[in-house]
């Protein structure tokens, strides 16, 4: 589906001949299967102990916005990674961009003129941030785990200084009626978040820019010498990722009526979690958008389904702790499969 | 590195203009972003810098204080990283403002504990007159606290409580029990009092990991087992907005019908509400804690049913006591010419009917 990759073990694969499932299994497709078959265990865990208040539309409304904004973030992550880099500042990038649009300054502006300043003023901020991010790490050639830890402590204590620790409430009605509404039933968050994934899918399967970051991520030194200007691609990768922390600003400001230098705490790790479990190499080259969704998508369920339960939030921690071990266990047996055979 | 594969016949213009394109560009964006960053009212800038250090505390009484023997008291405290915390050092420091005999020496407000053993070594090391600690957590910094009490100087202990009674000359906390136990007990009267019928009660905690968590949630159970009741759903958040926002919308689908929420903190009480107001669901009694305005404002409007106060003015009130035992001076409303060595503040429950009474109190999420 998503998983781009160059397989040439699948070769390997039809000469021994191994049972249908394993040859079904190896191929780069069915990689997400392993997702696929636990959020449906997840699925029915949440019907049988939960019966008609999981199953229900309003229900499956709820985990899709608890999971868009943190899915948003994934699919710009999931770049980043496949590029070959990591980004610890996500969280405080969200923080920074949902305050700086949140500012009296700012919705003054947004009441005179349109809300859409608000918009603008999110994504920019992400962005910028996102472009220093980029620039430190190609042409300062500082490590992206370095240059993304200094920009998180900076990022979010700028945030507190604009916001002077406070919680900025939002009057601007249009931003509030048009994010916090919904389109035939479905929630302006979730389309947004659909609208990123599959553009996100687009960009890394179908582009140019996709084969470049895949390129990139696998070996910098290879994709120089194809004639791939690796420095102003890791850029553009760190850019996009801050758009992307620029448009979850404005899904979380649009959530919780706020904007705040605590939000996104420990995005980052729910993040590299979501993009890790989905099959997204940690050490480049492979990168896969639907993995991520899955990700994203498991971790929101569970959590749903827990408190559906009325299980605390400790349980949960070592169900999500679990969980990622023996979802990157199984990936690697079945990667292991496919390239012993 | 690359400029030496560029090619030489590369036009000169687009290599000169692109560069100062996108500086101008630049420029122009960050000014124009950076005139966003402002928050105070264009008209009232001058006098948001003269309110905006008049904490809470001010509130009982601006009269000027008779001046004393000159003293030095160090004040650390967490990183103010929430609405309840900033409201602590503001009226902390308004407080010290209306002394004249007072020199209050802050430290940067930290969560690393390992940091703030080392202001409290400092201000050993400056030899202060008293210090007033409200800990990151109580165990880590007692051993510090003790050491200070060895030297001579009399420890003050904000809020959240050290391990050994050795550690302090006097404690003055908030009641977190004392939270649940009104929240219980209020919840009990509005079950008796609308004669609801096996009714769904839901709690909203703080971080579970924090005794004073744990003390609310004892407190709360122990007050609805008086009316025969019990928590029927209860999730935890993390003190921001963010995740209250989160936790109270998974919530409201685990139970579709609720008859009384208690939200142990109003700072996250904002994503809360933001979270009842976008399902739309309202059929519930809403209790806060803390005592946030917002909160309060919500109680006027008729938004929320109450309020259980955490009172924000424990430092303030923890300087007051410094200065008293570093000038060895009693409370005058007391008959023992000593401080207290233990000060439990009430935990009230703030509705509709006394709000205006406690309005001043309410800090800024």
């Amino acid at each position: 589906m998503s998983t781009v990759e160059h397989a040439p073990m699948s070769t390997q694969t039809t000469t021994t001949k191994p049972n249908v499932v394993a040859r079904a299994l190896a191929h780069p497709s069915v990689r997400g299967l392993g997702l696929v078959v636990a959020l449906g265990i997840l699925i029915i865990v949440g019907l049988i102990t939960a019966g008609q208040r999981f199953g229900s539309l309003d229900n499956a409304l709820t985990i899709l916005r608890f999971a868009a904004v943190v899915g948003v973030v994934s699919v710009g992550m999931t770049f980043v990674i496949t590029g070959g880099g990591i980004d610890l500042s996500v969280g405080a990038l969200v923080a920074l961009s949902s305050v700086w649009a949140t500012t009296l300054a700012t919705q003054t502006m947004a009441e005179d003129f349109h809300w859409i300043v608000m918009v603008g003023c999110a994504l920019a901020v992400g962005s910028g941030a996102g472009l220093i991010n980029g620039l430190l790490i190609a042409y300062g050639r500082i490590a992206p785990f370095i240059a993304t830890l200094a920009m998180l402590a900076a990022a979010r204590g700028l945030a507190e200084i604009i916001a002077q620790r406070r919680t900025q409430i939002v009057e601007v009605d249009g931003f509030l009626e048009v994010f916090g509404g919904d389109v035939i039933g479905i929630p302006v968050l979730v389309i947004m978040f659909a609208l990123v994934a599959v553009a996100g899918w687009v960009l890394l399967n179908r582009t140019t820019f996709g084969r470049r970051t895949v390129a990139v991520g696998g070996n910098p030194e290879a994709a120089r010498l194809a004639g791939i200007k690796v420095q102003r691609h890791t850029v553009l990768l760190y850019v996009l990722l801050g758009l992307a922390c620029g448009i979850a600003a404005v899904m979380i400001v649009a959530r919780t009526n706020t904007g705040s230098s605590t939000h996104g705490s420990l995005l980052e790790l729910d993040t590299i979690a979501a993009v890790v479990i989905g099959g997204t190499l940690l050490s480049g080259g492979r990168g896969t958008i639907v993995g991520t969704v899955l990700g994203v998508l498991i971790f929101a369920t569970l959590t749903n389904v827990f408190t559906l339960n009325n299980l605390d939030t400790s349980t949960q921690a070592v169900a999500k702790g679990a969980i990622i071990v023996a979802a990157v266990l199984l990936q690697q047996r079945i990667a292991g499969r496919s390239g012993a055979s | 590195m690359r400029s030496a594969i560029r090619p030489a016949h590369r036009p000169l213009r687009t290599i000169r203009r692109s560069p100062v394109l996108m500086a101008g560009g630049l420029l122009v964006a960050t000014a124009l972003l950076a005139s966003c960053t402002s928050n105070e009212p264009a008209a009232e800038q001058d006098e948001a810098a003269d309110a905006g250090s008049e904490g809470p505390a001010a509130a009982d009484s601006d009269a000027p204080v008779e001046s004393g023997e000159p003293v030095v008291i160090g004040f650390s405290g967490p990183e103010a990283d929430h609405g309840w915390l900033a409201a602590i050092n503001d009226s902390a420091l308004a407080e010290a403002e209306r002394y004249d005999d007072v020199e209050l020496r802050v430290a940067e407000g930290t969560n690393d504990a390992s940091l703030q053993i080392s202001q409290i070594e400092t201000f050993i090391n400056d030899g202060v007159d008293a210090i007033v600690l409200l800990p990151t957590d109580g165990a880590a910094l007692t051993d510090i606290a003790i050491q200070a009490m060895e030297a001579g100087i009399p420890v003050i202990n904000v809020d959240r409580e050290f391990s050994s009674p050795f550690a302090a000359r006097t404690t003055i906390l908030g009641d977190n029990y004392g939270m649940g136990i009104s929240a219980g007990t209020y919840a009990c009267g509005l079950i008796e009092e609308n004669d609801i019928s096996d009714p769904v009660i839901a709690e909203i905690a703080g971080i579970d990991a924090l005794p004073l968590t744990q003390d609310r949630s004892e407190g709360f159970a122990d007050a609805l087992e008086e009316c025969d009741q019990e928590v029927d759903n209860r999730v935890a958040a993390e003190f921001t907005v963010e995740s209250g926002e989160a936790v109270a919308s998974n919530l409201l689908q685990a139970a579709p019908r609720i008859d009384i929420i208690w939200n142990h903190d109003d700072d996250q009480g904002i994503g809360v509400k933001a979270a009842f107001d976008n399902a739309g669901r309202d059929e519930f009694f809403f209790i806060g804690g803390a005592g946030s305005a917002n909160a309060m404002r919500w109680i006027q409007d008729g938004e929320m049913e109450a309020t259980v106060l955490y009172p924000p003015t424990q430092a303030a009130d923890g300087i007051r006591l410094a200065r008293l035992i570093a000038q060895q001076n009693g409370m005058s409303d007391l008959v023992q010419p000593e401080v207290p060595r233990r000060i439990v503040l009430n935990a009230p429950v703030v509705t509709a009917d006394n709000v205006e009474e406690y309005l001043p109190l309410g800090f800024e999420s």
